[in-house]
């Protein structure tokens, strides 16, 4: 029994993970643009969300959902003014680009907030348990995980079923002939980075209630995402999240035998998927 | 009438090569231009040149009254000018449907439902309708050059810019498109074609322009141009 409860803990984790990599993937996906800033844009809206908690007073959901338009906003305007400026045939500007703004996060986060260890509380939600079946999950992680996976939902519902998802695809596939087809590629991918931070802003509403964070945290997020997203096949969100799942429970598991191994254990499964299938569980054909 | 298209005195250098030389020509609405000329000699470079792709060294682009010299290529898609490529691009992971509805939804900014009807009728038009969900990477060669034509005439163009289409098909296939794009040029789309296949060409436009190292050296009556000893010297490589 204690193994199918470390299982399915370990699922609810790999949700966290899944809501990490789901921005990294859409808009590696769109742009081919690998962001090194990611992991320290999701810590960047944990302070945002903390500081409207604490300034008006807000309930942590509540304020998550006011800090959606900024954080859109905000990622409209680094694509647009600074990151669309790097694309292009060679990929190190763009790495280059994303690497100093990581840097430049941190140290701004650390010169306005220290670097005490913050967390959002969200009453007694922390502590709070539903049993299904034999076993007791946190409310909080079942809703992380169903958080990804209605983020996944809507990702491939907006990239299959709407307008601007076909434009994204198209742009992905070639940038020039949707230019020849009347799309501007430069406001395309600035939606598609405010879309991104959509998920950033989730990721960093569970992130900043479930454990607590500091300015330093953000490459850490990162390496997950990045192995969430390369375990599940670029390019694919479903893949994604069975990514986040896979070191989530790779981790538990590792726990559960050593608490040491559990960060080791989620790179050992991540490491073992690139030796057998390194171009992930779920590639795209064409890629 | 004023022209729907008008290049005057357009220079493109790569470097030391001249791939326009004072190009200057005008499309009448409704008429169909063909472009011959050897391999190398800027024919595809003035489609990019037209389109945008490629920013002219001077001279002047005169569409539909408005300059568009210097507009970028999705403005210039917006205002009417439609492309194919020589090389089919076609956005292979979308579906045949997918790649019109992209281009009709985007190159005339309305919404999907407002322009679905009109790429249904496109894809009949163009004889795609059986694969219109088939992901175009699947598609064979005369499918791919068929769908770069429906993908350009989504775009509700004014003029359309056929680069080598007719080219690698056999001549049935080939007999097939030319009868399409007979009902295109007839429907009053301007259309200006880069062919070698001459009969497939001559049998559609009422111009012929020949270009020669970026430089227009004949332009006329296609039996006149095909006759000229410039051309078949040039062109052809004859020794007449």
């Amino acid at each position: 029994m204690i193994w199918v409860d470390t299982i399915v803990q370990g699922v609810l984790l790999g949700g966290l993970y899944a809501l990490f990599a789901a921005g990294l993937s859409l808009v590696f996906g769109v742009m081919r643009l690998v962001n090194l800033a990611h992991g320290d844009l999701i810590v960047l809206g944990a302070f945002l969300i903390l500081v409207i908690v604490s300034a008006l007073g807000l309930n942590p959901f509540l304020a998550a959902l006011v800090a959606l338009p900024v954080m859109f906003c905000l990622g409209w305007g680094l694509q647009f003014v600074v990151l669309n400026r790097t694309l292009g045939d060679d990929i190190l500007p763009p790495l280059l680009v994303t690497f100093g703004l990581s840097i430049v996060i941190q140290n701004a986060l650390l010169e306005g907030f220290s670097a005490d260890s913050r967390r959002i509380s969200v009453g007694g939600l922390e502590a709070a348990s539903v049993s299904l079946g034999p076993i007791a999950v946190g409310v909080m992680p079942l809703l992380t995980f169903l958080s990804a996976v209605a983020v996944i939902i809507a990702l491939n519902a907006l990239f299959y079923r709407t307008a601007l998802g076909r434009a994204f695809r198209a742009t992905s596939d070639d940038p020039v002939t949707a230019g020849l087809m009347g799309v501007d590629p430069k406001r395309l991918f600035a939606t598609a980075t405010g879309i991104a931070m959509i998920v950033v802003t989730i990721a960093a509403l569970y992130l900043g209630t479930r454990s607590n964070f500091d300015p330093t945290i953000g490459p850490a997020r990162l390496i997950y995402a990045f192995e969430a997203v390369i375990i599940g096949g670029l390019g694919s969100f479903w893949g994604t999240l069975a990514g986040g799942v896979i070191i989530g429970v790779a981790q538990t598991m590792g726990a559960a035998i050593n608490p040491e191994w559990q960060i080791l254990s989620g790179h050992v499964a991540f490491l073992l998927v690139l030796l057998f299938r390194p171009r992930g569980l779920f590639p795209r054909a064409n890629d | 009438m004023q022209p729907v298209l008008d290049i005057s005195a357009v220079n493109k250098r790569f470097g030391a090569l001249t791939v326009a030389d004072a190009v200057t020509f005008s499309l009448a609405p409704g008429e169909a231009l063909g472009i011959i000329g050897p391999n190398g000699a800027g024919k595809s470079t003035l489609f990019n040149l037209i389109t945008g792709n490629l920013q002219v060294d001077g001279g002047r682009i005169v569409f539909d009254g408005t300059d568009v010299t210097n507009a970028p290529p999705m403005q210039r898609c917006l205002m009417g000018i439609g492309r194919t490529f020589q090389i089919p691009q076609p956005f292979v992971k979308l579906t045949v449907f997918e790649n019109l509805l992209v281009a009709g939804t985007f190159g005339s900014r309305k919404l999907e439902a407002e322009v679905a009807a009109r790429c249904g009728d496109i894809l009949i038009q163009t004889g795609l309708i059986g694969r219109a969900n088939v992901p175009a990477g699947q598609l064979s060669l005369l499918e791919r050059k068929r769908l770069e034509l429906a993908r350009a005439l989504a775009t509700n163009p004014k003029v359309l810019l056929l680069d080598e289409i007719a080219g690698g098909l056999t001549e049935g296939e080939c007999a097939a498109l030319v009868g399409t794009i007979r009902d295109i040029h007839a429907s009053g789309i301007s259309i200006i074609w880069i062919e070698h296949v001459l009969h497939a060409l001559n049998s559609v436009v009422e111009r012929l322009l020949v270009l020669d190292f970026g430089k227009v050296i004949g332009m006329g009556r296609p039996n006149d141009i095909m006759a000229s000893k410039a051309v078949r010297e040039i062109y052809l490589g004859l020794d007449v």
